[in-house]
């Protein structure tokens, strides 16, 4: 049995920045199924937010409302408070470890607009501002190389639970396909988010939910899975990111006509205003016609930004543009459509990142979540754009403080090895079992198409049911599949037949608390409920596993600043 | 319908790798690694390869197609057709196949490690950001764009006869600190970097440059570390002497001494070194392959002086 003070699943932003932090006073591993450098916060393109006041006067107040009024009122508000405060400090850090930020002409860090944000207040680094910080945070984790120990291409399958305490997980080393348990005193979840749910999404093959599931599958809830945010900008078909920082440098979005339709939507932020509400707007263009070439997509314009500035600020994209779609953006304007981008609900946890059971904050004794996996909830409703590099960095170093708070002192718990490790080679062995004529990418694909009609950006309840239905028959399909590498080294197949598993899962929880939630709210909009109800839906929704199907309990929203008011743009 | 031949291995099954084809139409606007996908999810489902971002930017997915290491998921799979309507797909090379096309990153990520990739920085942290002219950073931006792939690596000349050399990804790397205005250790980097292994041990193939998916470019890196080198007085090495030798000798005649490049380059006081010349020079004798002992400048050798000159100031 491996032994860790304190293990970290996931190596992306939140999973780097809680591990150096941790690891000041503590035996630290760090478990990623991809390298560190791999991590899907390295596609992150805009920007991080913070009220530095750059480029122009800023506060935390004002970072604070606009992601308060972003999030739809659905954020815990003490907690966005701490959040935004923190922010200048979390970024000078980053900037002290050597991270490359894009300058202005008085070589402090530069900042630029972004949607939903009053201010331009998101610092980045050319268009690749999450590869940057990634990088930085690796970089400080090599120099520690010491303290931290990295367990490149190990998946993780399961928490090991004795009672309200979590003792440690059980893993398995992709390149050898031997199963292990880690016995820890604390253990952190840093595992990212599960857009590969969806047909169209911008997320990388591994943000398949698989930490998120593990949680809920020791009972604990899921916090707003229902929220989950669509990006406007994903490219034509392939889904991929086009960063929102195009047009926080100005670019128009244009429908068929060539009409700047965001005037018709959001008069006063136009191509700016938030996600959830500029690809409503593209889907009700696409759905009434007016898509570009009578297609699923609108354009975005960059061309009267000039070479100069897309060269400057925007070269990476141009690029991925050019390779993708064979179109260069200096030229002519880019395809776009709405992709699935980013979940806001996920694991709840506290404000210090301890891991809840219920609206009354009881603990899962030892366990921690940070990231996009975590709901704490600082993004309500609908996520901010550069607000989630923030939240992996901000939280994941408070997840750290909480890890060495918790864990000083600790005796590791209880681990019975040869049951746990049982249980997980029984799931391979049910796997490599199966000798059923069922293709898994026919599972996949139906899976996907199903959540991006019927569960996408507009829900209802007739939809939602169908939806619930091709799951289940989905469920059973995925215990009939053909599998056809049965060998231990480097076995990619069964590991993606088990990140299918874990989807499935995921999209049911989703579905479940979208037809639960009979209101619009953020990024879930429900045509047959289009108006926000406070009165009836003005919490958060906790979704829990039970033999009888899913049940679903409600938790406050923690309102201390900003009362609720209406939303307009 | 185009073929993809592709290099299988699997160490349970037999030591040896193979190759296998496979039939597939290529789907409109396909990249590679959609190809790939494909293949394993609709013909045979055991092979692998790793991926994931599919967007350029995790670096993952790099393979040899048509004996060339890229990124699977940057590139048509059309345009990789060759005239056969093919393409071969290897791992990449420099490093041992652990199953089809995965290949074993640790001796990349120990040279990464090798090169103190981290900012040493100059002074206490301020309370804010350490300032940084747009210039300043204009010289590390290039190769902070790296992704670690390991296209370079793979396809490095250098790397192939000598497992020693740090190789392109880990030089570029650290080019990164070398030219970071806000880093401490330039003169400490400089010389480690000009040790056996380092940066003049680079053939100057720019192969690296050729293959790298992204702005990083190494091989330019290599020669912007060389230049920090030169410029800070690190000259007690053959690398740097012979560069040195070199440009004298142009610089003097307008063409190379090549009688007297390797001695400048050994040092003329290193006397093993030197020694050490004497049998390649007297096979070259022997040969015929002497160059004159009297060496001559050209004819616009003041034109030469002139060129230095200007470029001096």
């Amino acid at each position: 049995m491996i032994e860790h003070d304190v293990v970290i699943i996931g190596a992306g932003l939140a999973g780097m920045r809680c591990a150096l932090e941790a690891s000041k006073e503590l035996d630290v591993a760090v478990l990623t199924k991809v390298y560190p450098s791999r991590s899907h916060s390295g596609a992150a393109q805009g920007g991080i937010a913070a009220s530095l006041g750059n480029s122009e006067p800023d506060s935390w107040e004002e970072h604070m409302y606009d992601t308060v009024k972003g999030g739809d009122f659905l954020n815990d508000q003490d907690a966005v408070e701490e959040y935004v405060k923190a922010a200048p400090r979390i970024i000078y850090e980053l900037e002290h470890m050597g991270c490359v930020f894009s300058r202005t002409a008085d070589g402090k860090i530069a900042q630029r607009s972004f949607g939903g944000h009053s201010k331009p207040r998101a610092c980045f680094s050319a268009d690749r501002t999450g590869h940057a910080i990634l990088h930085a945070l690796h970089e400080q984790l090599m120099k520690n190389e010491k303290s931290v120990k990295i367990y490149n291409e190990w998946y993780m399958h399961s928490l090991i639970v004795d009672g309200d305490r979590c003792n440690g997980v059980v893993v398995s080393n992709i390149q050898t396909g031997e199963v292990e348990v880690i016995r820890a005193k604390a253990v952190v979840f840093c595992t990212g988010g599960y857009g590969r749910v969806f047909k169209i999404t911008s997320n990388a093959f591994a943000s398949t939910a698989d930490g998120v599931i593990a949680a809920f599958e020791v009972g604990i809830p899921l916090e707003d899975p229902e929220f989950v945010q669509f990006h406007p900008s994903g490219l034509f078909r392939q889904g991929i990111l086009f960063s929102e920082a195009a047009r926080g440098e100005g670019a128009y979005l244009l429908n068929d006509k060539g009409e700047r339709f965001m005037e018709n939507y959001a008069p006063s932020r136009m191509e700016l205003a938030p996600r959830d509400i500029v690809s409503r707007a593209e889907q009700s263009e696409i759905d009434a016609g007016r898509g570009v070439n009578g297609e699923d997509c609108i354009n975005l314009d960059l061309r009267h930004l000039g070479e100069a500035r897309i060269m400057e600020r925007l070269p990476q994209i141009r690029q991925l543009a050019i390779d993708f779609l064979g179109i260069d953006c200096i030229t002519d304007p880019i395809p776009i459509q709405p992709t699935a981008h980013y979940s806001m609900g996920g694991i709840p946890v506290d404000k210090f990142c301890h891991v809840i059971l219920d609206a009354e904050g009881t603990k899962m004794n030892g366990f921690f979540a940070a990231g996009e996996c975590a709901c704490v909830s600082v993004h309500g409703g609908n996520r901010l754009g550069t607000n989630s590099l923030l939240d992996a960095v901000v939280f994941g170093e408070r997840a750290g403080k909480s890890v060495l708070e918790y864990a000083r002192g600790k005796d590791f718990g209880n681990v019975n090895e040869g049951q746990e490790k049982a249980k997980v080679l029984e799931k391979f062995e049910d796997v490599f079992q199966r000798d059923g004529s069922e293709s898994y990418k026919d599972i996949r694909d139906d899976m996907k198409e199903i959540m991006m009609s019927h569960c996408g950006v507009f829900r209802d309840a007739e939809k939602l049911k169908v939806c619930m239905d091709t799951l289940k028959e989905l469920q059973v399909r995925f215990k009939k599949g053909k599998v056809t590498d049965k060998g231990k080294i480097f076995n990619t197949e069964i590991y993606e037949i088990m990140e299918l598993g874990n989807m499935l899962r995921m999209a049911e929880v989703i579905a479940e608390a979208a037809l639960y939630r009979q209101e619009s709210r953020g990024g879930h909009s429900r045509t047959d409920f289009p108006k926000r109800d406070d009165k009836k839906f003005l919490h958060h929704s906790m979704v829990y596993d039970s033999p009888d199907g899913f049940v679903i309990k409600t938790k406050p929203v923690v309102i201390t600043k900003y009362p609720v008011t209406e939303r307009t743009y | 319908m185009a073929t993809f031949r592709i290099k299988r291995f699997n160490p349970e099954k037999q030591p040896e790798p193979y190759f296998e084809e496979f039939e597939l139409d290529i789907p409109d606007g396909a990249t590679l690694l959609d190809c790939m996908n494909e293949i394993k999810w609709t013909l045979d489902g055991s092979l692998s390869y790793r991926m994931s971002c599919r967007s350029a930017i995790c670096g993952s997915c790099a393979v040899k197609a048509n004996g060339h290491a890229l990124l699977a998921c940057q590139r048509q799979g059309e345009h990789l057709l060759d005239n056969d309507d093919t393409i071969t797909l290897e791992p990449l090379g420099n490093m041992k196949p652990v199953k089809d096309l995965v290949v074993d990153f640790t001796p990349f990520w120990d040279k990464i490690n090798k090169v103190k990739p981290y900012l040493e920085p100059k002074d206490e942290a301020p309370a804010k950001e350490r300032h940084q002219s747009q210039e300043e950073f204009l010289i590390i931006d290039d190769a902070s764009t790296c992704i670690m792939c390991g296209a370079c690596y793979s396809d490095c000349n250098t790397l192939e006869v000598d497992d020693n050399f740090l190789g392109p990804a880990a030089l570029a790397k650290a080019q990164r600190f070398v030219g970071d205005s806000r880093d401490s250790k330039t003169l400490q980097r400089v010389q480690d970097l000009s040790e056996p292994g380092g940066i003049w041990d680079c053939t100057h193939c720019a192969e690296c440059v050729e293959r790298c998916p992204k702005p990083a470019k190494p091989f330019d890196r290599i020669k912007e570390i060389m230049t920090v080198a030169l410029d800070n007085g690190v000259h007690n090495n053959n690398g740097a002497r012979h560069a040195l030798s070199f440009t004298n000798s142009v610089k003097r005649s307008g063409n190379l001494n090549e009688n007297r490049i390797p001695v400048e380059s050994m040092g003329i006081f290193n006397i093993s070194g030197l020694l050490s010349l004497i049998p390649i020079g007297l096979r070259m004798l022997l040969k015929g392959k002497v160059p004159p002992v009297i060496h001559h400048s050209i004819d616009e050798v003041d034109d030469v002086k002139r060129i230095f000159k200007e470029l001096d100031q």
